[in-house]
């Protein structure tokens, strides 16, 4: 594997070698001594041009887990705004010899350029509202070891139904989500008011339903998308009050799911909004799961893009 | 300057014919003495000059990315002898002073005779109406006014610059998009692909509202109204609409709006990012058969040049704007005459009759006949070349043909009886 841009670049085969050997990086985050010597020598840039405390935290251990040596770089604020183009940085951040770079972007398809101009591998740790493809990958963890627990060698998310739910426009999560999920097997459904149902939608592989009661006992999966605050005031829909009630995991959504469903939410939450303390913090709740599931993916991935021979 | 004798042309309707050029003019090719110089053009069409309704040419202000000078060989080398140079520039062209020294630019450095487009508005802010009517009186003579770049969005200063240009037989020329419905963030065309790529959509209704709410305005004033840069299938439908209901309204489609499609920005290339932006295959069916019908009057390039490190960002941090001087006869040869949507003369017409007459340019879009201004072109039809952009007289290298393969049509431009540009044969 050259990149990982998208989802869409991993057949099943690969999402499930990838979530193998994160099984096998997850048994190191148990060890008194957590590090392997797997990437001894190599760099690994993180090359963020937007804030991402989680992301990047779980990128840099990941790294430093394989023995990489893991810089930061921050670049935040418009390169249009500071005078230097998005090729210049790259560039320069690239000719100190980097392996590979792990690029966040506020704007769609950053990583695809970067990646036509320099040598490094290229990963995309999340681009504008376009694709968040190691989100995915950890969600897709988490969610296999959630089903494994009742079918232990679940290989395939065939005959399962993920509900995806919120602004599915402005999300690079449920992008990056529907691809994989689908290329699981998995049948997704997104849930949305329409004025968060990206233009298109109808040529996506997944069911579009705006009413969350039909969706709910249908369910395998309820995930959750954050409301970002920009969209409260951008008139997609009138009032935060009217979202929850319309499209928040609340009490009696969380009652009516199916036996044996789960809860999943990429963070950051916006408790009361949409999604309720209760749900988040309900027994099937697989929301702090995700989050230990990221270190071991990105330690995965990581592995998969540098760990073989040169 | 010594007379120029062109020989064995073929001049489309009217069969081969010499041409003889004197003191700036067609004479009567009987008159040629031995002194004229000879230019072979056998086997080559003589066509008038064409004329371009919309041109960025970027001086004064970002020199880095074009100059008159370089703007104007660039059209030279695409078979045209004006331009419509628009006001975005900085300072904006919005008073007699500065469209005067756009004009005194081209007089100077101009490969091209170079045609100040006015300012609606001061500045561009969509507010306060410019100084129209001293840009037309100044020796300018500026008749066209446009925002373009941006959209006169209220409709109380449009109906104001309409009926004021009417004292003058000025045009406003409208960059038609709804800034509510289409932001600066808009940067794809609103659809299947917008919504895959995670790229902010501008949808089509952002452009045809505004067309359908200014012809309405228009029909009121009486003024006249030009549409910039057509991109899509319903704003068609409102023109056709206005054109049979009497409305005084012209409208222009740019090359690449004919021939590339949204799929084009799949790669997230910045070379790509237009605007209007590019439009799925049924709105280039569409403009074509518009273009062919009459309805859309006019070809015009938006020739966009820009610096390669303001295209080099993120796609939606990216300027917009593509190269289209210098290519855009070979696209219309390949999209409209090769398909056989268009006829050679039917090309002059969209490509410099009724632009010149749009912009009321008295010496451009003649017939070669004994008498009228020596604007005339000869092109080889059948000549195709891969393009190059670094092969180009632009400063600038965002040519979307890269590497594809184009007529290469133009074998010699001569503006005002001086040749402007010749092939190396």
């Amino acid at each position: 594997m050259r990149h990982l841009l998208s989802a869409a670049d991993l057949d099943q085969n690969q999402i499930t070698e990838i979530l193998d050997l994160a099984e096998e990086m997850a048994l190191v985050q148990g060890r008194p001594v957590k590090k392997l010597p797997a990437l001894r020598g190599r760099t690994v840039v993180n090359l963020f041009f937007e804030d991402s405390t989680r992301t990047r935290s779980s990128f840099e251990i990941a790294g430093k887990w394989l023995s990489a040596d893991v810089i930061n770089i921050s670049a935040k604020g418009s390169s249009v705004s500071k005078g230097e183009s998005l090729r210049d940085t790259v560039l320069t951040v690239a000719a100190m010899g980097v392996d590979a770079l792990v690029i966040r972007h506020p704007a769609s398809g950053a990583p695809w350029q970067a990646s036509r101009w320099i040598d490094a591998h290229v990963l995309n740790a999340g681009d504008g509202t376009h694709e968040h493809p190691t989100q995915a990958l950890l969600d897709a963890f988490t969610i296999r070891r959630h089903f494994r627990r009742t079918v232990p060698d679940q290989l395939n998310f065939h005959g399962k139904t993920v509900a995806i739910v919120g602004d599915i426009t402005h999300s690079r999560v449920a992008r990056s989500n529907v691809l994989l999920l689908n290329t699981l097997g998995a049948q997704v459904i997104v849930v949305a008011p329409p004025t968060l149902l990206p233009s298109g939608i109808d040529s996506w592989p997944v069911l579009v339903c705006t009413d969350l009661d039909q969706v709910i006992p249908h369910a395998d999966i309820i995930m959750m998308l954050r409301v970002q605050r920009e969209r409260m005031s951008g008139g997609y829909f009138p009032t935060p009050r009217e979202y929850t009630i319309g499209y928040g995991l609340t009490r009696p959504r969380l009652q009516a799911m199916k036996p044996g469903a789960a809860i999943c939410h990429p963070g950051p939450m916006n408790r009361g909004l949409e999604i309720s303390a209760d749900a988040a913090d309900a027994a099937n709740s697989l929301i702090l799961d995700q989050v230990a599931a990221g270190v071991s993916v990105r330690m995965s991935v990581l592995y998969e893009l540098l760990g073989g021979a040169e | 300057m010594s007379d120029l004798l062109i020989r064995g042309a073929d001049l489309v309707s009217r069969g081969r014919s010499d041409l003889l050029i004197r003191n700036r003019h067609f004479a009567e090719p009987s008159e040629a003495d031995g002194n004229a110089d000879l230019l072979d053009a056998d086997g080559l069409i003589a066509l008038p000059g064409l004329v371009d309704l919309h041109t960025h040419l970027r001086e004064p202000g970002r020199e880095d990315a074009e100059t008159v000078e370089s703007g104007t060989l660039a059209a030279a080398r695409g078979g045209f002898t004006a331009v419509l140079a628009m006001a975005n520039t900085d300072p904006v062209t919005d008073t007699a002073e500065a469209a005067e020294h756009i004009a005194a630019l081209g007089a100077r450095d101009g490969r091209a005779q170079v045609v100040p487009v006015g300012a609606v508005s001061k500045g561009l802010n969509g507010v306060e109406l410019a100084e129209l009517g001293l840009m037309a009186r100044s020796n300018a003579a500026v008749r066209m006014f446009s925002d373009d770049g941006h959209c006169v969005w209220d409709a109380r200063l449009m109906r104001r610059a309409l009926e004021y240009v009417r004292a003058f037989d000025g045009v406003i020329a409208q960059h038609a998009q709804d800034p509510q419905l289409a932001g600066t963030a808009a940067c794809c065309h609103e659809g299947e692909i917008s919504g895959k790529l995670g790229l902010t959509g501008w949808p089509a209704a952002a452009e045809a509202g505004i067309v359908a709410r200014d012809v309405q305005i228009a029909e009121l004033t009486r003024s006249r109204l030009h549409i910039c840069h057509v991109s899509c299938a319903e704003t068609v439908d409102v023109i056709r609409w206005a054109k049979q209901r009497g409305i005084n309204v012209t409208a222009e489609v740019a090359p690449h709006h004919l021939a590339l499609t949204t799929s084009e920005v799949l790669s997230y290339d910045p070379t790509y990012k237009v605007n209007p932006p590019l439009r799925p295959h049924e709105h280039v069916e569409v403009l074509r058969e518009a273009l062919a019908d009459g309805t859309i009057d006019a070809v015009a390039t938006d020739h966009a040049p820009h610096a390669r490190h303001d295209k080099e960002h993120a796609f939606a941090e990216a300027a917009f704007g593509m190269l289209g001087l210098e290519t855009a006869l070979a696209v219309v040869i390949e999209t409209m005459i090769n398909s056989g949507l268009l006829s050679w003369p039917e090309l002059v017409k969209r490509m410099s009759i009724m632009p010149a007459q749009i912009a009321r340019l008295s010496d451009q879009g003649r017939p070669l006949t004994p008498g009228e201004p020596a604007n005339v072109i000869l092109i080889d039809p059948a000549a195709r070349a891969v393009q190059n952009r670094d092969n180009s007289a632009s400063l600038s290298r965002n040519n979307p043909w890269h590497g594809r393969e184009l007529p290469d049509p133009v074998v010699a431009t001569i503006w005002a009886g001086r040749v402007t540009y010749q092939k190396e044969r």
